[in-house]
């Protein structure tokens, strides 16, 4: 593997001025918190930032509270080693705990941190590669080709959605935190991402991931289920977050399943929502929820593991997430 | 840790076997003992000294440019712009390297860089050195390289149909490299005999060795006109004549390699690379050393592991299970170049017949050139895949009787001390003893076929096979009558005794084992002798560690070095103290007078003495394997001094809704001959299940290739360590290692190996316990998820419960293979010769 291309390292101490010096360098800068992801992708010259902002400095970013009305609040730079081993989270967030857990290796989630993994950059076995293999093949449209090889017919890029906590907190209805030079605003977790394999956050480069919400708890309940190969330090190849809101009886009110690694977002998978809403939380209703899964479930040829297999066992997993729930 | 009882062992023959060297000891001092190895602390302490680690005064560093195209003409090459660019201090292209090389003599077909065309993505092209290595990596991508692309070979199927364009203009015809047809016995008769016969077809995809350290070399052609490179080699002394060939007129004693410790070899550093001869010649063209370390990409392209095979076997068994006659068919997927393809086609079909006793047997190999990294080598070499068809086929015949595969495998073994249909001389033969363990180790007769279920809704499965593997090859890969390994001692009054021999060591202890063979003679501390090895100046040849060669064939070169040593030592101890030489015992550091142990003295004070009596102490010792018994052309792959024998019991737990399986548990049994030190032995079984269950698990050389859609896509897929899945040590099991000793004839302290033969039944004991748990073959390797998935969906849906290659001729290439050579076995008064090879006939009247 390469050395990391040239660049500045900036350290601001505080957010407003981090935000400054990304607007000052537009598209030439990047934010860097654990580095695990962005480091890698610039020694393979997947993303070369002439300026890099490290957040490290920024106290406010490290913060983690539970706000007055229960809200569990979390700053972007906190590790996510912190975040699996912090007894609040534990006891409340199972579900969004587990899928911490599920991230890489311990000495990767040491450095890693939440705010990186909700930005994860989107995965794709013609894009994670040396850039001598991407030469080999003419490179690919997410960076410095012209086509798709996953579907070279199609004008998109289908690289996939691979961060193991962002299914879980858009399932979750999460919040996120966002600041640029103009202030702060507040989005869901929903609504920070796009079906696009290039352009798969909705924020601008130079917006800052400040903080992410979980909801308080309450009358719900949330779960994550992933798959690969190696239970080890693979990605998920389908990484499945439910969450449901049961009334007092046990029937479903609200239904969340997101499918991450079925596509370049975390998908909705409707169909199944659809199911459980006013039902209780039988077998057969998990069947039958798990078996609308199939539809959505839109594995392309670009991850470990067979497509075909893949779609036919994401209903398999989208009951067991959903029995977790119980 | 389990130990076979030695009490066990038959006492006679430990007595009588000539092996057991000195029957004046009760117990041996050294050898089968737990020691440390002699490097281990260097090792652990990350004070060993890699390739990669060495540096030298004004040491450029080198990258090479290797072909972004599958297969293509090179119409032009222009390196102005990266000549201009500062830094660049030299520049190398094919033309400047015109002489051909390869492992093997038949097939030379490799040169340090394409001169005119390209074979598979990652053959390089250009090779630059600079000050820095990012100069030369910049300074690469400023040549441009005009290709013109040919039509892509993709694998066996392709290769056989189409014979244009050629990658080679040698070999049988087309892109087929080779083909071997050889029959041993009357097969007619044979299936004639059988009470029931089935034929199966079976893939064994390629997959890579992976070793930690990637290639690297520095080499230094010096200003007195010397050339020496380290180099991270299995075999230095292959690269020391490739070297010579290519770089010729320098002369082969001008040129010096030193293996460096490797970091991993598996086979895969055992042909001399590209990298290594630009690297030396580009110190020859700047006066300066240059140094290459590959990337984990390049050592992809590298490759030279498993081949990919597609294998069509038809067996005839009676009632029992005994085999009457067995049909194999091998294509072999060889990739861009030759490497030991030859020898790899032959190994699919050779070690057949040392486990279970085959009455008659023909066999048909085909190898053929495809647009791929080459195939060649890895751990178990060319033996891996027949084996996984030969066993996952006897489970099915097992079922298919009603047989226990256990026994069904007892009730069938090949004699001992005997020779095979293919003329393979069998020594010390342990696979009894070893199905014997692991049958109860496992509990095989209670919990087989019970399909127990886990909490969580998984089917626990078993699954046995046995194999075996050889204890180097019998015959050297170029012919020459020389010994295939030397070893040279140096003693003096310091007491210090110091060992030269050309193997090299690649993380399995071979130096420890040379030391702990000469300090067991000599009765000195092992950690205390002096281990030079590897260094084609300094070191007697060895062939080098590929084969499973070292311990037997170095083992017994140190032995005779030793006894040579201890006869001249004792010689002048006998004069001065006046006790007859024969008295004289070498034990704990010292001499003693058997009769009289009062009468000692250091060994220090007894090398000083036959020092003073006899002058300068030194003894060589070398090693040659006995002769073959196979006499016909093609029976120079399969024999080997010994055959060591393995038997293994997995247990896996299988999702019964995804295809998803476990491998909670592993018993292994492997008969080692004498393990020179279980500890280490240990360490080769328990590393081979590893391997082995990554190989069954999921390791694939995959490729990407849409030249079928018209696209100029036809790569590895997946080189990197993250994407390339091999287990992480969450997937290693719990194993149960049983060390079986049955001592033979040609080891060194009855020595066999241990390197490569436990890998091999790993991957179908994995086949048959899926098929236990859940009732399905999957008949191709890896045994991935998908696959049982798919055969349980084939299920499901009334089908062929199976996964595999389409089991009728439809899957299988049509290939003519000619004529087979005809040879009698043994039992029909054979002599080992084919009655229809006019090839040796007219070798024969010369």
């Amino acid at each position: 593997m390469l050395r990391l291309p040239k660049f500045a390292y900036h350290t601001p101490k505080n957010a407003p001025d981090a935000v400054r010096i990304a607007k000052e360098h537009g598209g030439e800068a990047m934010y860097v918190a654990g580095g695990t992801d962005l480091y890698p992708n610039m020694k393979r010259r997947h993303q070369t930032p002439a300026q890099v902002i490290s957040l490290r400095d920024v106290p406010e970013l490290h913060a983690m509270e539970v706000l007055p009305d229960g809200r569990l609040q979390i700053g972007a730079m906190v590790t996510l080693t912190t975040l699996e081993h912090y007894p609040h989270l534990l006891a409340h967030y199972a579900g969004f705990a587990h899928a911490v857990r599920e991230i890489s290796t311990p000495l990767l989630r040491n450095m890693g941190t939440i705010g990186g993994n909700l930005l994860l950059d989107t995965r794709c076995t013609y894009y994670d590669q040396s850039h001598e293999w991407r030469e080999s093949i003419d490179y690919c449209m997410k960076k410095d080709g012209a086509i798709c090889w996953v579907a070279p017919g199609s004008p998109r890029c289908w690289a996939v959605q691979s961060s193991d906590t962002v299914p879980v907190v858009c399932a979750m209805d999460a919040e996120i935190e966002l600041a640029d030079e103009n202030g702060v605003r507040t989005i869901k977790a929903d609504d920070l991402y796009q079906d696009d394999g290039i352009k798969y956050l909705t924020k601008k480069p130079e917006e800052l991931l400040t903080k992410i919400t979980l909801p308080a708890p309450g009358n719900w309940k949330a779960s994550y289920l992933k798959l690969r190969r190696r239970d080890t330090y693979d990605f998920p190849v389908l990484g499945v977050g439910a969450c449901l809101w049961f009334a007092e009886d046990g029937t479903i009110e609200k239904a969340n399943v997101r499918l991450g690694g079925a596509g370049s977002y975390a998908m909705p998978a409707t169909a199944t929502e659809k199911v459980l809403v006013g039902k209780k939380l039988t077998d057969e209703v998990i069947a039958e929820a798990g078996a609308a899964a199939l539809k959505p479930a839109r594995t392309m040829d670009n991850t470990d593991l067979d497509v075909y297999w893949r779609k036919k066992v994401a209903p398999v997993y989208v009951a067991r997430a959903l029995k977790a729930c119980e | 840790m389990v130990l076979d009882d030695p009490a066990a062992r038959d006492a006679q023959a430990r007595d009588d076997a000539p092996w057991q060297h000195d029957k004046s000891k009760d117990e041996l001092e050294h050898i089968g003992k737990p020691i440390r190895k002699i490097d281990a602390r260097s090792k652990v302490s990350g004070l060993t000294q890699f390739a990669d680690d060495l540096t030298m005064p004004r040491m450029l560093h080198m990258k090479l440019l290797r072909s972004t195209k599958a297969h293509a003409e090179i119409a032009h090459i222009d390196t102005s712009k990266a000549e201009a660019l500062d830094g660049v201090k030299g520049i190398l292209t094919g033309k400047d390297m015109p002489t051909p090389f390869g492992i093997l003599p038949v097939s030379q077909d490799e040169h340090a860089l394409c001169p005119d065309q390209v074979r598979f993505v990652g053959d390089p092209v250009v090779a630059i050195a600079a000050t820095e290595e990012e100069i030369a990596w910049d300074a690469c991508r400023l040549v441009e390289v005009d290709y013109r692309e040919l039509r892509t070979i993709g694998g066996v199927h392709e290769a056989a149909d189409n014979d244009e364009p050629r990658l080679h203009d040698y070999g049988v015809r087309g892109n087929i490299h080779r083909l071997e047809n050889l029959e041993f016995g009357d097969m007619a008769d044979g299936f004639d005999r059988a009470d029931h016969t089935r034929e199966d077809t079976f893939f064994f995809e390629g997959n890579t060795h992976l070793p930690m350290e990637q290639h690297a070399s520095l080499a230094h052609f010096d200003k007195d006109g010397k050339l020496t490179i380290w180099s991270s080699t299995q075999t230095p002394h292959y690269l020391h004549r490739a070297l010579a060939r290519v770089l010729h007129p320098l002369p082969a004693n001008r040129i010096r390699v030193i293996a460096c410790p490797n970091g991993g070899g598996f086979g895969g550093k055992s042909d001399p690379f590209n990298h290594e001869i630009c690297a030396a010649k580009m110190s020859m063209l700047t006066g300066r050393p240059v140094k290459v370390a590959l990337t984990r990409e390049e050592v992809f392209w590298c490759h030279r592991g498993r081949h990919p095979v597609l294998m069509r076997s038809k067996i005839g068994v009676s009632k029992t299970g005994k085999i009457t006659a067995l049909d194999f068919h091998s294509f072999l997927d060889g990739g861009a170049y030759g490497s030991y393809g030859t020898a790899s086609t032959f190994y699919t079909g050779a070690l057949q017949t040392v486990t279970y006793a085959v009455e008659n047997y023909h066999f048909r190999g085909a190898r053929f050139f495809t647009n791929k990294a080459p195939c060649g080598p890895k751990r178990g070499h060319g033996t891996v895949q027949p084996r996984f068809a030969l066993e996952v086929q006897l489970d099915k015949v097992a079922c298919d009787l009603g047989i226990d595969p256990a026994k069904m495998r007892l009730d069938n073994l090949a004699p001992r001390e005997s020779v095979t249909a293919n003329y393979l001389r069998i020594g010390s033969m342990g696979l009894g003893a070893c199905i014997e363990k692991v049958v109860e180790g496992s509990g095989w007769n209670e919990r087989r076929g019970k399909k127990e279920m886990t909490a969580d809704g998984r089917i626990r499965g078993l699954g046995i096979a046995c194999s075996s593997y050889l204890s180097g090859a019998g015959l050297p890969i170029y012919w020459n009558g020389m010994p295939h390994s030397g070893v040279q001692l140096q003693l003096d009054r310091s007491g210090l005794c110091t060992l030269f021999c050309g193997s090299t060591d690649i993380g399995q202890g071979s130096d420890s084992v040379l030391g702990w063979i000469v300090g067991e003679v000599l009765g000195i501390n092992p950690l205390d002798i002096k281990v030079v090895t590897s260094d084609t100046d300094l070191t007697p040849v060895d062939l080098g560690s590929y084969s499973s060669r070292v311990t037997v064939m170095t083992g017994n070169a140190a032995m005779q070095a030793a006894e040579r040593a201890r006869e001249i030592i004792a010689k002048g101890v006998s004069k001065k103290i006046d006790v007859p030489a024969s008295r004289l015992v070498f034990a704990e550091g010292r001499v003693f007078d058997a009769e009289n142990p009062e009468t000692t003295m250091t060994f220090m004070e007894a090398v000083g003495i036959a020092e003073a009596k006899m002058g300068t102490i030194g003894t060589v010792g070398s090693y040659t394997p006995p002769k073959t018994a196979a006499k016909f052309r093609g029976g120079g792959v399969g024999p080997s001094p010994s055959y060591s024998y393995s038997a293994t019991v997995v247990e896996v737990e299988v999702d019964p809704d995804t295809g998803i399986y476990s491998v909670p548990k592993v018993w292994m049994a492997h008969d080692i001959g004498r393990a020179l030190n279980a500890a280490i032995a240990m360490g080769q079984i328990e590393g081979s299940i590893y391997m082995g269950l990554g190989e069954a698990m999921m390791e694939e050389m995959a490729y990407r290739d849409r030249s079928h859609k018209g696209q100029r896509v036809f790569l590895h897929k997946i080189p990197s360590m993250l994407e390339y899945k091999s287990p992480s040590a969450l997937e290693m099991p719990d194993c149960t290692t049983y060390v079986i000793e049955d001592p033979d004839k040609n080891g060194p302290f009855g020595a066999k190996e241990v390197g490569q033969g436990p890998l091999l039944p790993i991957m179908p004991a994995v086949a048959n316990a899926v098929f236990d748990a859940v009732g399905v073959r999957v008949d191709e390797n890896p045994i991935s998820f998908e696959k049982v998935f798919a055969a349980l969906e084939a299920k499901k849906n009334g089908k062929d419960a199976r996964f595999g290659p389409a089991p009728d001729a439809s899957g299988i290439p049509s290939v003519d293979f000619g004529e087979s050579l005809k040879i009698k076995t043994p039992w029909q008064g054979g002599d080992g010769t084919a009655s229809n090879d006019p090839h040796r006939t007219k070798k024969a009247k010369k």
